[in-house]
């Protein structure tokens, strides 16, 4: 005990009232029984949500001309994860917070080569297929500038989805007619799954690249459109179905919805920093001159104790 | 051994810190001051008491795996008291968060119990992601590929990936549930020392009157 001025928004005033009696076990048993029947019932009443995940044979066996699509852009360089910077290769500088390039500064660490990745290594996996390891070879042969014109050729091509195969009205595209093709029937098969998580051995848990390639299509993000999950409609807060989600989350979703952020390139680490500064500031509220003068100025507290005001008034 | 050298060991005088910061009675009182008359005190026997069901659900999930509740109706069920849970854990937690701003529960010395308390639903928040991201369903696809934007481009990415299962559910049964429990045990036991916040004094008298710190 010191005797100093008092500071209402730092200090509290000793209590000399009255006390009542206060069983601390027996209220805490009773809440836990009680929060207990309320999640039963409410289990009970609406259960959780469970959608299956999606796998690259779905997705391949729903929209292989998406999945064309993608594989190309996983070769030519222009899909998102081949485009991302780090961590995962050295595409682009990433978001940058002013003159802060944080991505770019830890680096590449959980390296990402999309066309080698999700396409050839794949593609090299498949036993007994001399004409596609032709074709791998005459790809791996060719310089960069010849790659980039198969791969052009074969983007401004009619691509059609005919008899189970991919097919593209293109006579100058090299070997990359038959790499998507094949990719696309290994994915149709269920083997591009087992494929892309297989890089660490028999045991992983590791979904880093079947994710990122999926992630790439227009499959998925038109799959979450459906249930609401895109960024425009409060993005990742939500979950399928009609459940509250990550409701707590609503702050960090809400400045997607708004400009800046709605529309700058660097959004994602905008709202991080903005994140980081509001949650320092909610921890350093008792600290903060004016900021902790709210709650005396509000008065909500006669709300809270207005029993207590009622008795000393 | 002379009584100076008990005195001077590390476990007699951690002790008497213990006994002189919290006597039994602080610990378990079993009376309060009047004030603590509301509904908002409320939330946070209830924020504790939803996190006990959230981690005995989970211990249920970790009993059979973390494919198991996607095949079985038991499971499921199980998967949605868990669920259910921790959308209790947060509502309560958040009023009483807002409660104790309405309070200035930071008062006469309660500044660390303010900062344990909001240490706590920052964690809280951070485990409930890591659940989202491991529930190894559509969810968790597209709530982790959405997230990765968000933390790569802190660079925190490079070793936090939200992609890798393992890594995530690891966070989520392991550390982060850890780091929550020891950081509600530290905010319980602060309160329980420096008691719940007395009510502003409105009457003027108290400006030279005696504060607690």
């Amino acid at each position: 005990m010191t005797k100093k001025a008092f500071n209402p928004d730092v200090d509290a005033p000793k209590w000399k009232g009255g006390y009542h009696p206060y069983d601390i076990v027996k209220e805490g048993s009773i809440a836990i029984a009680v929060i207990l029947v309320l999640t039963l019932v409410l289990a009970i009443l609406f259960g959780s949500p469970d959608e299956k995940a999606i796998t690259i044979k779905t997705w391949s066996n729903a929209a292989p001309l998406d999945f064309a699509n993608t594989t190309l852009e996983e070769l030519n360089g222009t899909s998102t994860t081949a485009a991302y910077g780090a961590p995962y290769n050295t595409a682009s500088t990433g978001q940058q917070l002013g003159p802060l390039q944080l991505a770019k500064w830890v680096g590449v660490r959980i390296p990402v080569n999309a066309a080698k990745d999700f396409v050839i290594s794949p593609l090299k996996s498949l036993p007994d297929q001399p004409a596609l390891d032709h074709q791998l070879a005459v790809w791996s042969a060719a310089s960069t500038s010849t790659k980039n014109s198969w791969l052009t050729s074969y983007g401004k091509a009619k691509v059609k989805f005919v008899n189970g195969q991919v097919v593209a009205n293109t006579t100058t595209a090299g070997p990359v007619p038959v790499m998507i093709n094949q990719l696309t029937q290994m994915a149709r098969s269920g083997a591009l799954d087992q494929a892309l998580v297989t890089g660490h051995g028999f045991y992983t848990t590791d979904y880093t690249k079947p994710l990122l390639f999926l992630a790439d299509s227009e499959y998925l993000a038109g799959l979450a459109d459906h249930q609401h999950l895109t960024g425009d409609q409060w993005g990742m807060m939500n979950e399928t179905g009609n459940y509250p989600g990550q409701s707590w989350l609503w702050l960090y979703t809400f400045w997607y919805q708004i400009p800046p952020f709605k529309t700058s390139a660097n959004a994602d680490v905008l709202v991080w920093g903005l994140m980081m500064v509001l949650s320092a500031v909610l921890l350093l509220v008792p600290f903060i001159p004016g900021l902790r003068s709210v709650p005396r100025k509000l008065k909500l507290y006669r709300l809270i104790w207005r029993e207590h005001y009622q008795e000393t008034e | 051994m002379s009584s100076s050298e008990i005195d001077r060991q590390w476990t007699t005088r951690l002790r008497r810190r213990v006994e002189g910061k919290l006597p039994p009675e602080k610990l378990l009182p079993d009376t309060q001051p009047n004030y603590v008359s509301s509904w908002i005190y409320v939330f946070g026997v209830a924020t504790m008491s939803a996190l006990f069901v959230v981690i005995a659900t989970g211990c249920i999930l970790a009993l059979r795996g973390p494919q198991w509740w996607h095949g079985s109706a038991y499971g499921h069920f199980i998967n949605s008291l868990h669920l259910w849970s921790v959308e209790i854990f947060f509502f309560s937690m958040v009023v009483h968060l807002w409660g104790k701003f309405a309070m200035a529960a930071w008062r006469g010395g309660r500044t660390l119990t303010w900062m344990t308390g909001v240490i706590t639903f920052l964690a809280s928040v951070a485990t409930a992601f890591t659940g989202y991201v491991s529930q190894s369903n559509f969810d968790s696809q597209w709530i982790s590929t959405q997230a990765k934007d968000g933390i790569n481009a802190t660079g925190a990415g490079a070793y936090f990936n939200v992609l890798n299962l393992g890594q995530m559910l690891m966070w989520h049964i392991v550390l982060l549930p850890l780091a929550a429990v020891v950081l509600t045990a530290l905010h319980i036991v602060l309160v329980r020392i420096k008691g719940v916040v007395p009510p502003f004094e409105e009457n003027p008298v108290v400006e030279n009157a005696e504060v607690t710190q």
